[in-house]
């Protein structure tokens, strides 16, 4: 196995791609939103419940591969507790953290997430990391339609 | 074991086995490593490679004989219209029209399709007309379709397949009747590698009245094609599936379709005269070819033609029957591995999941041994949906491919199970 593979599927991606946590529907949630990769047409559903603009409860719904599982199950825990603002900053740093080659992030207290710095290395693989953040966006807009990564 | 499995096939012709390590160095791309290993190419489903031969003569057009077409009165444009019309000719024998004029160069099997449904759909179906598709058609070969409905109210059914992924030709049959117009089936399934029964799709829709149009995008790589013996009104595929550039596909019509058919698209090359009272249209197939069309790219695909001819379609198609029989069984075998499409009938394709690991996941570490399949839902959404799955990987062989390669292949899903096996 290459190293580029080892770092791309590190331990924590497998473990939360096996057993994703928050996984299922959120009865008390208030926001959702679906998310679609029509490149592969690996979908999925966040589920929020939002409370005076912080994320009291989130969790999700979907299929796919091992990186967008593990993304949408650590996002969600990452974001439970925080103000839908600082969920976004949360995406912009995590968007750049896959894209951008020189990227020397501070994911300061993000740090968990930084397992997905492999990802930048797959291209091609970069849309499964962020699905779920680009759902999760959409949750927070309350956008009722379905959003997809080739929007 | 290639050999052996070559003259145990029964099409086998006894002539001199096929030596697909020979023709593979006539493709450069396979001099380079992927990742420091070899290139196993399990692509060719979505675009073959190019040999040689194809690569030279696109050069030498551009080098040697490249004007535009159809009204220099130069020796450059003579010579190439002489190449282009050439490249035309080449696909008629490819699928022995009946004439030349048959054939209408697109810039693919999808425009090919979306240019009879947009010409005869809209002149000859109406409201309450039947088409009648199959469940395991490629988006090209549902979406035209619906867009005509749309303008039109004519009415999609479509006829179901197996768990195996037959063509299931008693169900068809039922959903022909007086209302069916047109049937729009594929020759060769992109996600299943099943063979469809051509022969007795035609014959039940003729009897019905209903014109019946093949997309072989699929079956032209592998299979020898003689639209006159299969009597299909429309039949479409396109060049760079079949070892030729990309931006040229064929549609052949019938003559007296073609003919009655009103033109696609507007623009030079399609018109007889102008005024700007009136028009009058090109005869056929110029009526259909507005614009300047890919000129290097029809030769180019009359390289390709070329070159598949000399090395013998059948043959081709006996090494590829082998290597998918050898493959299907190799990979069958592993505990992890569910196989979908497992009809009798089968052309160069193997679709399969693994259990416990993602399709995409799958594809990316193969990639990183030098293999490239496709993982996706291969353009056949409401296939995916029928054998409830999301995506599936597939490996699809061409000429160049080797039982080595489906060894590779074996390997490198024992790969992936181990590292994300549970």
């Amino acid at each position: 196995m290459s190293d580029a593979l080892r770092e791309l599927y590190q331990e924590v991606i497998l473990d939360h791609s096996r057993q994703p946590r928050n996984f299922g529907p959120c009865d008390a949630a208030n926001r959702t939103a679906r998310g679609n990769n029509p490149l592969c047409g690996d979908r999925m559903v966040i589920y929020l419940m939002v409370e005076n603009g912080v994320v009291k409860d989130a969790s999700f719904e979907g299929n796919g591969c091992a990186i967008s599982m593990a993304s949408a199950s650590l996002m969600t825990e990452m974001i439970k507790g925080r103000t839908a603002d600082e969920a976004r900053t949360m995406f912009e740093r995590f968007r750049r953290l896959v894209t951008d080659d020189d990227a020397d992030i501070d994911m300061g207290e993000l740090d968990k997430l930084n397992v997905f710095a492999g990802v930048r290395e797959f291209p091609v693989r970069v849309k499964c990391a962020t699905l779920a953040w680009h759902t999760l966006a959409a949750a927070l807009d309350g956008k009722g339609e379905e959003i997809s990564t080739e929007d | 074991m290639a050999l052996k499995a070559v003259a145990d096939h029964d099409d086998a012709p006894p002539a001199r086995p096929f030596d697909a390590r020979r023709a593979r160095d006539d493709f450069p791309i396979f001099k380079q490593k992927i990742y420091g290993n070899p290139l196993v190419f399990l692509d060719s489903a979505a675009s073959a490679q190019k040999p040689r031969a194809v690569i030279d003569a696109v050069r030498h057009c551009y080098e040697r004989e490249y004007a535009n077409i159809h009204r220099g009165v130069y020796y450059l444009s003579e010579r190439a219209t002489a190449a282009f019309e050439d490249a035309r000719k080449k696909v008629q024998r490819f699928l022995n029209a009946r004439e030349a004029r048959e054939i209408v160069f697109t810039r693919s099997a999808t425009e090919a399709i979306n240019l009879v449904a947009a010409t005869y759909g809209r002149a000859f179906l109406g409201e309450g007309d039947e088409i009648v598709l199959s469940h395991m058609e490629h988006h090209s070969n549902i979406v035209p379709w619906q867009l005509l409905r749309d303008q039109t109210a004519v009415v999609l059914r479509v006829a179901p397949i197996s768990d195996a992924g037959e063509f299931l030709l008693d169900e068809y049959e039922k959903l022909l009747g007086p209302r069916t117009k047109l049937v729009a089936i594929t020759h060769v399934s992109n996600a299943l590698g099943t063979v469809t029964p051509v022969r007795d799709i035609v014959r039940l829709a003729h009897e019905h009245g209903a014109k019946v149009l093949f997309d072989g995008s699929q079956a032209a790589p592998h299979l020898n094609i003689d639209v006159q013996e299969l009597d299909c009104d429309f039949y479409v595929f396109t060049g760079h599936k079949v070892y030729g550039p990309t931006g040229i596909g064929v549609l052949y019509g019938k003559a007296e379709h073609l003919e009655a058919m009103p033109p696609y698209q507007g623009g030079g090359e399609m018109i007889h005269s102008v005024t700007f009272e009136n028009t009058d249209y090109a005869v056929i197939p110029h009526k259909f070819e507005a614009g300047t069309p890919h000129i290097a790219g029809a030769i180019g695909l009359g390289a390709a033609i070329d070159y598949l001819t000399a090395l013998g379609l059948e043959r081709i198609g006996a090494h590829e029957h082998a290597v998918l029989d050898y493959a299907t069984q190799r990979i069958g075998e592993i505990n992890s591995v569910r196989l979908f499409g497992t009809a009798p009938d089968k052309a160069s394709i193997l679709s399969f999941t693994v259990e416990g690991v993602h399709p995409h996941d799958v594809g990316t570490v193969l990639d990183r041994s030098g293999i490239a399949v496709r993982a996706g839902h291969h353009c056949a959404q409401p296939l995916m949906h029928r054998f409830g799955v999301s995506a599936m990987v597939r490996a699809s062989f061409g000429l160049y491919n080797t039982v080595e390669d489906a060894d590779a292949l074996a390997a490198g899903i024992a790969k992936a199970t181990g590292f994300f096996g549970r």
